[in-house]
């Protein structure tokens, strides 16, 4: 790992005053993706900013949204009673990532901007466009089971590896920020970037702008919501394929839905085809399947996770059956 | 004579490489035999190389002499000595660097010593109770909840953190509760039931 300077920042204004103006310095939050890349000379900062002091850790309601703070872990944010209660997806998809250990760790701001486990990105001998501009992409020619199957351009086609960031962007969740420019919030769906031609520019924040919290609004769907996540092995590992599914629905008619997906997409995907096919439709099998087949319509499958578009098919089928099926 | 003369010097310029890949070599590999005093510096920088870092581990206070990118469980390991929280993965992959910051289940492969100088460390070492193991300690002796021991501190640090969580109610509970400690020989079976006997309050159960 390279050296760095190490500084404390106990207030929001003085992190960002120590990082905005130095384009080699980075916050340090839980660590547990910075200090992972830093190991393997991915990311190199030469100054970091421990804004673990922050007081930024609150859940808690504002008016009729729940605020819940950048620095909360997120362990006390998936055991937390009001989202438990009012937004079951976040707790489960929050539950279903990483490890006890590492969710104590793990905080809400650096979840969002955790980087991709695409193992080319983590090598630093491979080509990657995303980790060097220009160097071309090992995965597209490589062994790509991991990789995306929506959203993916002939530049790179890794997944954004958050489940928690799923959950969100199907509860509408919107992101707060501070900078040298002031506050802004960024509805969640348009924070994260498609590759497109620029792989290496991930999420819509400038340098040094800080997530002060999450907001997640109310309304008629998040309570009856689930999140279902496939993977390799039982627990501890990055989804497959994953689905946020949150319904609304009234004498048997689905009045509003939300559907969103992980493991599959190269940003936390809204499947926005999905849930127009099910509006106004009765909450069957049918419809869930209509739905399935719409959210992968557009899928463009790689060499080696072709299987990942019957996969997504069949885990948003058991995500809305189980939403459907909720009292 | 001027040909000569960078000839000299370059024959100079291979020697002294020639030593410093051997010097470097050498150090690395005393480095996997030895506990290291101190990292090798790869960037000349304006950065400074160590800062004065006191932890508190297991109730005593340790005034270190290190550089910020000192992982927890290097200074844990190498620089105070307590080797009991093992380097598995060193990617938080594993679980056997696990040890308790203010009571709760971390990996200390993936955080700097310097970020937890107002935090109270608790390492295996620190669990015994007087002269007395701790029950989470006790039930895996009674269960044999291991086989190569390399794993057993980090399942124990980790099982110690999941019963003050409160969070596991059966079995399967604390197999998905305990996902985070990988153990290569297999020891699941067992470890499940000592955890399970801690919670169930029973004390050295199967003795
Ligand atoms: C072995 C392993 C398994 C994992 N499995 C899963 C999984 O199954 N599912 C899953 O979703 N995740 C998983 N993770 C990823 C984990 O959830 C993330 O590493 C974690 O959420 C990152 O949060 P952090 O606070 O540790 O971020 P850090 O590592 O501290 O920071 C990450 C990035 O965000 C920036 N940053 C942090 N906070 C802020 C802020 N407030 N404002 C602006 N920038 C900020 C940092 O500068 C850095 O660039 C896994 C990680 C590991 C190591
Ligand atoms: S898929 Fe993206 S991250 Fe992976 S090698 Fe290609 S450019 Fe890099
Ligand atoms: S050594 Fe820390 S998790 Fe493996
Ligand atoms: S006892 Fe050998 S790794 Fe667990």
């Amino acid at each position: 790992m390279q050296p760095f300077n190490y500084k404390k920042a106990g207030q929001a204004e003085n992190a960002v005053a120590l990082v905005a103006p130095d384009a080699e310095a980075s916050y340090l939050a839980g660590g547990t993706s910075l200090i992972d890349l830093m190991k393997l000379n991915v990311q190199m900062p030469k100054e970091l900013v421990d804004i673990n002091p922050l007081p930024l850790s609150k859940i808690e309601m504002q008016g009729n949204s729940l605020r819940i703070g950048a620095m909360a872990r997120n362990s006390d944010v998936a055991y937390d009673a009001i989202i438990q209660q009012r937004y079951p997806v976040l707790s489960e998809a929050l539950l279903s990532g990483a490890s006890p250990q590492l969710r104590n760790m793990a905080t809400v701001g650096g979840n969002l901007l955790q980087r991709t486990r695409c193992y080319y990105f983590r090598d630093t001998s491979m080509p990657c466009n995303k980790r060097v501009p220009g160097s071309g992409c090992a995965a597209i020619e490589g062994y790509n089971r991991i990789h995306a199957i929506l959203g993916g351009s002939d530049r790179c086609i890794a997944t954004h590896p958050s489940d928690m960031a799923v959950a969100m962007v199907a509860l509408d969740a919107v992101v707060q920020t501070r900078s040298p420019n002031g506050e802004r919030s960024i509805p969640l769906v348009d924070f994260h970037l498609l590759p497109g031609e620029t792989p290496e520019r991930e999420t819509v924040l400038q340098h040094g702008e800080l997530i002060v919290a999450v907001d997640l609004p109310a309304s008629n769907f998040a309570k009856r919501s689930h999140y279902l996540k496939v993977r390799d092995r039982a627990s501890y590992a990055f989804a497959m394929a994953s689905v946020a599914a949150a319904l609304d629905i009234q004498n048997g008619i689905i009045r509003s839905a939300r559907i969103a997906l992980g493991g599959v997409g190269t940003k936390p995907w809204r499947a926005y085809d999905a849930e127009k096919a099910l509006l106004n439709k009765p909450a069957n099998q049918a419809a869930f399947q209509a739905a399935a087949n719409a959210a992968v319509a557009g899928a463009k499958p790689q060499k080696y996770n072709a299987f990942k578009v019957e996969l997504t098919r069949r885990t948003i089928v058991k995500a809305l059956a189980t939403v459907g099926g909720m009292a | 004579m001027k040909f000569r003369l960078k000839r000299r010097r370059l024959g100079q310029l291979m020697f002294v490489s020639t030593v410093a890949a051997t010097t470097s070599n050498f150090v690395e590999k005393s480095v996997a035999q030895t506990p290291v005093k101190k990292t090798t510096p790869m960037l000349k920088s304006s950065i400074p190389e160590t800062m004065k870092v006191t932890l508190k581990v297991n109730g005593t206070a340790h005034s270190l002499q290190i550089e910020p990118r000192v992982t927890l469980l290097d200074a844990l390991r190498e620089y105070i000595g307590l080797t009991g929280s093992k380097k598995g993965c060193d990617h938080g992959q594993c679980g056997a660097c696990t040890v308790l910051v203010d009571g709760r289940r971390v990996n200390s492969c993936l955080t700097f010593a310097i970020m937890h100088t107002d935090a109270a460390i608790t390492t295996i070492e620190g669990l015994e109770q007087g002269n007395n193991l701790h029950p989470m300690q006790a039930a895996f002796v009674a269960r044999d909840a291991f086989q190569c021991g390399y794993c057993t501190p980090g399942q124990i640090c980790s099982a110690v953190g999941l019963v003050k969580e409160g969070h596991a109610k059966s079995d399967a509970d604390i197999r998905e509760l305990m996902s985070g400690n990988i153990c290569r020989c297999g020891a699941y079976p067992n470890i499940v039931a000592a955890v399970r006997d801690v919670l169930e309050g029973k004390k050295d159960a199967a003795v």
